[in-house]
């Protein structure tokens, strides 16, 4: 466990320098970009002085040179964990304004990330074990097929289908986990991460029906049904969960800007949108910071958890590296 | 075909190597086209890109013809599937964003999942020290980046700059209607996609080359005095070749619909140009739900049947590649 040890240690000491170099950049683009948050605020609000404008963006800084500003930005972030201020919500600091966002869009993918699991793990363990007969193919077929439809196109058919025709759910917007609107972002945001779950499963599945140990069970007289649930789903179900979980919060931050842009749902997926599109520089940046640290750490996990269960994997991506 | 009489119907069975010896690659083309389902997909796909390419001779009318009189029509003889609500004609729509589907999945897979990767794949796996951590470590930070967002952040605020500098290219070269063709957006999204597509293929070819550096036909080659470049050319390209297929291939479907959501998202190809992320919008609307489902159909389908056949390809194409892998 040693080499898994240096290897957490490197990874983690290049979050850093990971973080660093994407605060800059994310930086520079956004501002070295045309248009800024004072003249596209004052413009919605009917303001059309030049020289207030000039006194706004003093006032903020933003009349500096763009790598001083990162410097000031980056001493105040650093040292005192201040994050800058939002250009659209002034009286609220960057985490009071990200913090319920986060909320509403964890409970909106809380369905769909079990789901996700709870139909794809079993529809890969019954492809793999009805390997050679029609079912297999059939299964996952069907599943990517759903895999294949952009949840930009999935989502305006199942508003088409759920609330123009048949009134069953409302048309957006998120009235808690336990109400009818959770329906269409909860399909759109599982069906298409079924496919690789199953696959995965199946693929598991059809390596751990080889071993030694299923051949002892089947030899001990148990009935098929108890030697899949009990042998050979529990050595297919582990790697599929960890190896998902990391991919599948990429899915979800995609699948929640758009659908929550679609449905107009209060989420960081919207938020994301609407603060790249009214320039609110130091917001953009704090969430591209946010999902970034959140995919190094989601990914560092997937490879300690793969690492432990199967000692056989080397990590650091071959030799040399 | 007639060579392999004695091999028909076993597919799984590896034919022995011929004496003359038969190049990787073409072995596998050849079991790809023994897969039905390869090649009906390979067939969907060809017909895709063969309207897409030659959208402007296909599609019976132009792409922003308008007909007030003809608002939501539905679908008659002299409009298939209707016309929009500018009275356009929903099936030249749907050709013409073809066309955007074809030149950015094009350039993209061109740029970003071959040049890109092969070229920084070769050089990190056979050059090693300075170069090999930089291209790595420069890697590390695009893996580690939240895609979608980073692609909505570049070509929102870099659009306007970007239009500029072509603006300024156009000046230069006098070769104008860069911009106002569409050509600048197309640029700008397959330049961002490409930014983020790299990574991946680079990581498979340089560990590829890592193992190829010193087997025995490299070091016959080197001691007989071939420079670096012909044998990366020569000796290691074609061995990571096919893995480049597979890597491409998987990435189509993905290209093709990132460029459909940054264009539904108003940061992509502008209007009046046609592309599957404005006519999903137009489709999406109210009304069009309410009384015109086929303006969110026909492109969802689409779209939805391109990316199937891009999946089930990837898969056959990867089945073919790396036999065993399953």
């Amino acid at each position: 466990m040693e080499g898994v040890a240096g290897y957490v240690l490197r990874r983690l000491l290049l979050l850093p320098v990971i973080l660093f170099v994407v605060s800059f950049a994310t930086f520079y683009i956004t501002r070295w970009g045309p248009g800024d948050p004072i003249s596209i605020y004052s413009q919605q609000a009917g303001y059309r002085d030049p020289e207030a404008f000039a006194r706004v963006r003093h006032k903020y800084g933003l009349d500096k040179p763009i790598v001083e500003q990162y410097g000031i930005w980056l001493k105040d972030a650093a040292l005192h964990g201040d994050l800058g201020v939002s250009f659209r919500y002034r009286d609220h600091t960057i985490p009071e304004i990200i913090g319920p966002k986060i909320w509403v869009s964890a409970r909106l993918g809380v369905y769909a990330f079990f789901l996700t699991f709870l139909i794809g793990i079993p529809i890969g363990i019954i492809a793999a074990v009805k390997q050679g007969s029609a079912l297999d193919p059939l299964l996952i077929g069907t599943f990517l097929v759903f895999q294949s439809i952009p949840v930009l196109v999935a989502v305006p058919v199942l508003v088409m289908l759920l609330n123009v025709k048949l009134h069953l759910v409302p048309p957006g917007g998120f009235d808690g986990i336990f109400s009818s609107s959770m329906i269409i972002p909860t399909l759109a945001l599982s069906l298409p991460g079924m496919a690789g779950v199953a696959r995965l499963a199946r693929a598991m599945t059809l390596g751990a029906l080889h071993e030694d140990f299923v051949r002892t069970a089947r030899a001990k007289g148990l009935d098929e049904t108890t030697v899949i649930l009990r042998h050979v789903a529990r050595n297919a179900v582990a790697p599929v969960m960890t190896t998902v979980i990391g991919l599948s919060l990429v899915g979800l931050i995609e699948g929640a800007i758009i659908t929550e842009t679609l449905l107009g749902i209060p989420g960081i997926g919207a938020f994301t949108f609407e603060s790249v599109t009214s320039r609110d520089y130091n917001v953009i940046l704090a969430l591209v910071l946010l999902f970034t640290f959140a995919f190094v750490i989601a990914n560092l996990v997937v490879d300690i958890v793969l690492v432990m269960m199967d000692p056989r994997i080397r990590l650091g991506g071959g030799p040399g590296s | 075909m007639t060579v392999e009489v004695g091999y028909a119907g076993t597919i799984e069975s590896e034919p022995p190597r011929e004496a003359r010896g038969e190049s990787l690659t073409r072995r596998a083309l050849r079991r790809l086209l023994r897969k039905k389902i390869a090649v009906a997909c390979m067939a969907v796909i060809a017909v895709f890109y063969f309207i897409g390419a030659f959208a402007p001779w296909i599609a019976p009318y132009g792409y922003n013809a308008q007909n007030l009189d003809l608002s939501f029509h539905g679908p008659s003889a002299h409009h298939l599937f209707g016309t929009d609500r500018l009275g356009r004609d929903i099936l030249s729509r749907n050709i013409y964003a073809a066309r955007t589907t074809v030149v950015v999945t094009l350039a993209t897979l061109a740029t970003g999942f071959i040049l890109l990767p092969v070229t920084l794949g070769l050089l990190a796996g056979y050059r090693g020290g300075f170069i090999d951590a930089l291209i790595n470590r420069g890697g590390e930070v695009l893996a580690s980046l939240p895609a979608l967002p980073m692609l909505i952040l570049i070509t929102a605020t870099l659009r306007p700059r970007f239009d500029d500098f072509m603006g300024h290219v156009e000046n230069g070269i006098h070769w104008h209607g860069l911009v106002s063709s569409g050509f600048a957006d197309y640029f700008l999204i397959f330049g961002a996609l490409s930014l983020f597509g790299w990574v991946g293929g680079m990581r498979l070819i340089r560990a590829q080359v890592l193992t190829l550096r010193d087997s025995e036909y490299v070091l016959a080659a080197r001691a007989s005095g071939a420079s670096t470049s012909r044998i990366l050319r020569r000796h290691l390209l074609p061995n990571v070749m096919p893995l480049i297929i597979v890597s491409a291939s998987a990435s189509l479907g993905a290209i093709a619909g990132s460029e459909v959501i940054l264009t539904w998202l108003g940061v992509g190809v502008q209007p009046p140009h046609a592309s599957y992320g404005f006519l999903i919008d137009e489709g999406a609307s109210r009304i069009a739900l309410q009384h015109h489902p086929q303006l969110l159909l026909v492109p969802g389908a689409i779209i939805a049947s391109l990316i199937f056949a891009f999946n089930l390809l990837g898969d056959a194409l990867n089945d073919v590649f790396t036999p065993g892998a399953r």
